[in-house]
């Protein structure tokens, strides 16, 4: 597939706005640090959380080229996992979400190897019958208990220090997750492989006559991003303290998507900026009358015919280089 | 009673087997008119679930709110469906034909979501009862199992359905058009036949093949807002297992799958919904293109 | 910029001032100034019938009773939809405490939900009143000081139900049951006192909430040739279910015969008589057995047009009884009033010297109805009739038998 391709001009905008971008950077650090003293410090959480998915998925659409509709499985398993582990075998919570993680990434080498055979539309729904398989397992095996989830996950003590019951403890682990997340989609990106990956997204059949091996290099960014959906995955289940089947629903797949669209593919600031603003409508428009998924929906479709590049992508592409 | 098969008192075999055709023959109806509309369109149509609720939704208010009854929502229904997939199609899809098929895939979900939220807004999720025609009540005893008449004409009406639907598009002069608009749009639009128009009427009718589905599963399953969104997902798998265009691929699949289901329920129930996934994975890595599809 | 930075320093002042000056309130008098009342429960799905707008307008009945106002403070009532998510009723929960101050959370039907709402109220030292969910776990190894189990609960409807239908000759069953916490249990409790009364269990099959298709499993609950063919599910499943067994001829060739483990009034006025009549059930209410009842119920039925459910009634009984112990405390602190609900009898239109567990459980009289066929039937919502009252005692599990570690 071909999304729009902005890779030139998000280079172009990298060299020039560097100073700027640092100087946004840094306020927005700001602005997350101080945060929780204005907002409500769940609601930032869980923004923080989606922020992290969207961000991981963004990592294999928007600078792989690859659109899966099945991140739900790495979010949701990962979730599980963390939930089960913390509250049945009694681990900590930093290990449990590394637990998490580390199934996410197996279960990412998995579909991987499977899905990127495929191309396109066969790609998406390769992915989307896998993620509905763990779905189904999720109902069906003892330990995700069906409807009810896995309730009561205690926050626990972080490296046995810090108690996670506390808001405001629990919002800067939470931060401090994202921020590693984050960090590591910014160094992949700006990495050679990062840069392999483009080429694959641009033109498949000549990164393969350069010698590429691009089979190897979508697989390991399919499990980068399914290891990092994972963290964000296990991380909400610390944070709301409960494992669901919300969370492997083929819907969560559809979300993520439409964050990540709606901010902006390919961008790095892209889904964090739709993930915010999607968590932020739910929450607050279900306090009005107003059908949030028609809402939702709207927008989402105005964001397809008309602003493919997502806000932060628009934003870039009016101010060059100031954005960032 | 009168032995077994494998264990499993034969009954119970041959009745999940029936279960299982008539599950199929949604399907199949369903799988057909995505295969159609990817066919001709090469779009994804997330919406078609939606679609198929609305079909029941729409038989459901002409009975409770206008007294129009089963066999003329029957008509109806398909057709207020298709206009509104006319609508949908000039208005929004249609902008989208030069981009990446994924767009479309996109915007339908985006399109499903409106819909069913919408519905959910006005109706709630709870199912709303639909009667069962006076003419279809009852039921027939098989020996077997009991089979309530209105289910046999499901199965019956899906058939009769599928087959022509098929025969038209195999064996008629506006068949071989679409074909070979499907081929090569500009060639075909070089002969002089209106290609955006002969889109927007395949968009349609596979929409209104799903808004019969819906009708003809009003009386079965009650008219929920969210009866769409979880089939949606099984019948892109048939489509996929079938070869993504390939029409009687979609029919046969979806026939197929339906008994696999029902199979599935008499020896390990707990997979019953997994095993169309399994298939689907397993179809992709040994025949890429699906079982009846062909290599683009 | 520096504007900015002000303007979001003061807020933060502001926000913080005012969550100090609500920590300080609770302690004494009420909090927030105001006795806020959550009714939490499906609004829009399969349980709507069974609580829904009903519960609310059963609290605020009794709310009314006070005159809207508790030591000299108003009493508002708010209410939300949890969709049968247990992520989303949790998380109401959770905002609702944090940042809205409501006080005591009401009703939520499906175990599922109210079992992770009661985690956090548990946490939050909130009051729980439930009416609505089922499972016996909720007073068993999931209790919490501050929850109250109000209506019903699974083992009282195994004790009822379970019982009765073995007696009638019921001696073989098979279990339809809904695959989440709340059916899970009522098997399990229904499984054990059919054993108990010498019967036996031929098998059980799943069904996820909210099924609209129930032929493959009433297909294999008929292969089993089982006597008794028990619904262990609720609401619109429970409807569904019922009605498709008929059209499947379960019950026409007199082998099998269907047992509603739970059916509400609103279940018996959604089937409608003919499909109903005969089947046995056990309730915590029916609105026409005393004249006390009739009344309050015809009050109801003004108001909402429905007769209520037992869940409905209850919710009236627990928002009357968690007011009356604020009056006599003095105080809406969560755990005080917990204290003072345990410490009086509950005496109103629905419980006659009910009495509160230490496991938060309410006991209170049970019965056992048989749906009248529609010949008896004298007018709409003439439904039941009474053939038992089931004792407290004896419905309800003892705090030693529940499993509960709070209570010693």
């Amino acid at each position: 597939m071909s999304v729009p391709s902005q890779g030139a001009a998000t280079v172009a905008v990298q060299a020039g706005g560097a100073t700027l971008g640092r100087i946004v950077g840094l306020v927005a650090l700001g602005v997350l640090l101080v945060a929780p003293y204005a907002l409500y410090p769940v609601f930032l959480m869980k923004v923080l959380c989606f922020a992290l998915f969207a961000c991981a998925f963004n990592l294999l659409i928007g600078f792989g080229g690859l659109l899966s509709f099945g991140h739900a499985a790495f979010f949701g398993s990962a979730a599980y996992v963390t939930a089960h582990t913390v509250k049945v075998w009694g681990l900590s919570p930093e290990l449990g979400i590394v637990l998490g993680t580390v199934a996410a990434a197996g279960m990412g080498v998995l579909f991987g190897s499977i899905a990127i055979r495929r191309q396109g539309i066969y790609f998406s729904m390769i992915t989307l019958a896998l993620s509905q398989m763990v779905y189904f397992l999720a109902l069906q095996l003892p330990f995700t208990h069906g409807e009810d989830g896995i309730q009561a996950v205690p926050r626990g003590v972080l490296f046995g220090v810090i108690d996670l019951n506390q808001p405001f403890a629990m919002y800067y682990f939470v931060l401090a997750v994202f921020l590693f997340g984050y960090a590591v989609i910014w160094r992949t990106v700006h990495s050679p492989f990062g840069q392999v990956l483009k080429a694959i997204r641009e033109n498949e059949p000549r990164a393969i006559s350069l010698g590429y091996r691009t089979d190897r290099y979508k697989l390991m960014a399919f499990t980068l991003s399914a290891a990092l959906a994972g963290m964000a995955g296990g991380t909400k289940a610390i944070v709301f303290q409960l494992a669901t089947l919300t969370d492997v629903q083929w819907q969560m797949s559809g979300e993520v998507v439409l964050m990540t669209l709606l901010g902006g593919m390919g961008t790095l600031s892209g889904p964090v900026v739709g993930a915010a603003l999607v968590v932020a409508l739910e929450n607050y428009l279900a306090a009005t009358n107003l059908p949030v998924p028609v809402v939702i929906g709207a927008i989402f479709v105005a964001c397809v015919l008309l602003f493919r590049r997502g806000i932060a992508g628009e934003i870039q592409a009016r101010f060059g280089g100031a954005s960032r | 009673m009168m032995g077994t098969i494998f264990g499993i008192p034969p009954q119970a075999l041959f009745g999940q087997l029936l279960l299982g055709l008539i599950n199929g023959s949604f399907y199949a109806l369903l799988s057909l008119g995505l295969a159609v509309i990817f066919g001709m369109l090469n779009v994804i149509n997330f919406a078609h679930g939606a679609l198929y609720m609305m079909g029941a939704f729409v038989s459901w208010l002409l009975l409770t709110q206008l007294g129009i009854g089963y066999w003329w929502a029957l008509l109806i229904a398909p057709i207020i469906v298709g206009l509104f997939g006319i609508a949908l199609e000039k208005t929004l899809l249609s902008r989208l034909y030069k981009l990446d098929h994924l767009y479309g895939l996109l915007l339908t979900f985006g399109c499903a979501l409106m819909i069913e939220g919408g519905f959910r807004h006005f109706y709630g999720v709870s199912g709303q009862p639909y009667p069962i025609p006076e003419a279809l009540r009852g039921g027939q005893n098989l020996g077997f199992m009991f089979l309530p008449n209105y289910r046999g004409w499901v199965v019956v009406a899906s058939l009769i359905v599928c087959i022509s639907t098929w025969l038209a598009i195999e064996k008629t002069k506006l068949g071989a058009y679409l074909r070979a608009a499907t081929e090569n749009p500009v060639l075909v639009q070089a002969f002089g036949i209106n290609v955006p128009v002969m889109v927007s009427l395949t968009y349609a009718f596979g929409v209104a093949l799903a808004g019969l589905a819906g009708v003809l599963a009003a009386p079965i399953y009650q008219v929920s807002p969210l009866m769409g969104s979880n089939l949606i997902i099984v019948v892109f798998a048939v489509v996929v297992i079938g070869g993504m265009g390939s029409i009687l691929g979609a029919v046969l699949t979806g026939y197929g799958l339906g008994l696999l289901e029902g199979l599935t329920k008499v020896f390990y129930p707990e997979a019953s919904n997994i095993v169309v996934f399994v298939i689907m994975a397993v179809v992709l890595m040994i025949k890429p293109a699906g079982l009846f599809g062909r290599e683009r | 910029m520096n504007a900015r930075l002000l303007a979001g320093a003061a807020l933060t002042a502001l926000t913080i001032g005012t969550a100090l000056a609500a920590g300080s309130a609770s302690a004494q008098g009420v909090s927030g100034d105001m006795v806020k009342i959550g009714v939490l429960n499906d609004r829009s799905g399969l349980y709507t019938d069974l609580g829904g707008e009903g519960s609310a307008v059963a609290a605020r009945m009794a709310a009314e009773e006070f005159g809207n106002k508790i030591l000299g403070k108003p009493i508002q009532i708010i209410t939300a939809d949890h969709q049968n998510k247990p992520d989303i009723g949790s998380n109401i929960a959770r905002q609702w405490i944090d940042q809205d101050g409501v006080d005591v959370i009401v009703d939520v039907p499906n175990s599922g939900v109210a079992l992770a709402v009661q985690e956090v109220t548990r946490d939050k030292k909130k009051i729980f009143l439930m009416e609505g969910p089922a499972t016996s776990r909720l007073t068993g190894d999931a209790c919490s000081p501050t929850g109250f189990h109000w209506a019903y609960d699974t083992r009282a409807l195994a004790v009822g139900t379970g019982r009765a239908m073995v007696k009638q000759g019921g001696s073989s069953w098979y279990f339809l049951t809904a695959d989440y916490a709340f059916g899970h249990q009522l098997e399990a409790d229904t499984a054990a006192e059919v054993k108990k009364a010498g019967g036996q269990v031929m098998g059980a099959v799943r069904h996820p909430l909210n099924t609209s298709d129930f032929s493959s499993f009433l297909l294999q609950a008929q292969s089993s040739g089982a006597k008794i063919v028990a619904l262990a599910n609720a609401g619109g499943d429970t409807i569904t279910s019922i009605k498709q067994a008929s059209e499947f001829g379960l019950t026409q060739s007199g082998q099998q015969k269907l047992a509603g483990l739970l059916l509400f009034i609103s279940d018996v006025h959604a089937l409608g008589l003919s499909v109903a009549q005969d089947l046995v059930l056990t309730t915590g209410f029916y609105w026409d057995m005393d004249d006390e009842k009739r009344a309050w119920s015809k009050k109801f039925f003004e108001k909402f047009g429905k007769m209520p459910t037992m869940v409905q009634a209850g919710s009236y009984s627990a928002v009357r009884h968690y007011l009356k112990a604020i009056e006599a405390a003095g105080t809406d602190d969560g755990p005080t009033v917990a204290a003072k609900m345990k410490a009086m009898p509950v005496n109103d239109m629905f419980a006659k010297n009910g009495k509160i567990l230490a496991n938060g459980r309410m006991v209170h009289d049970m019965y056992l109805a048989r749906v009248k066929k529609p010949s008896e039937s004298k007018g709409p919502w003439d439904y039941y009739q009474i053939l038992a009252t089931i004792p407290g005692d004896e419905a309800f599990a003892t705090v030693e038998e529940s499993g509960c570690k709070l209570a010693k």
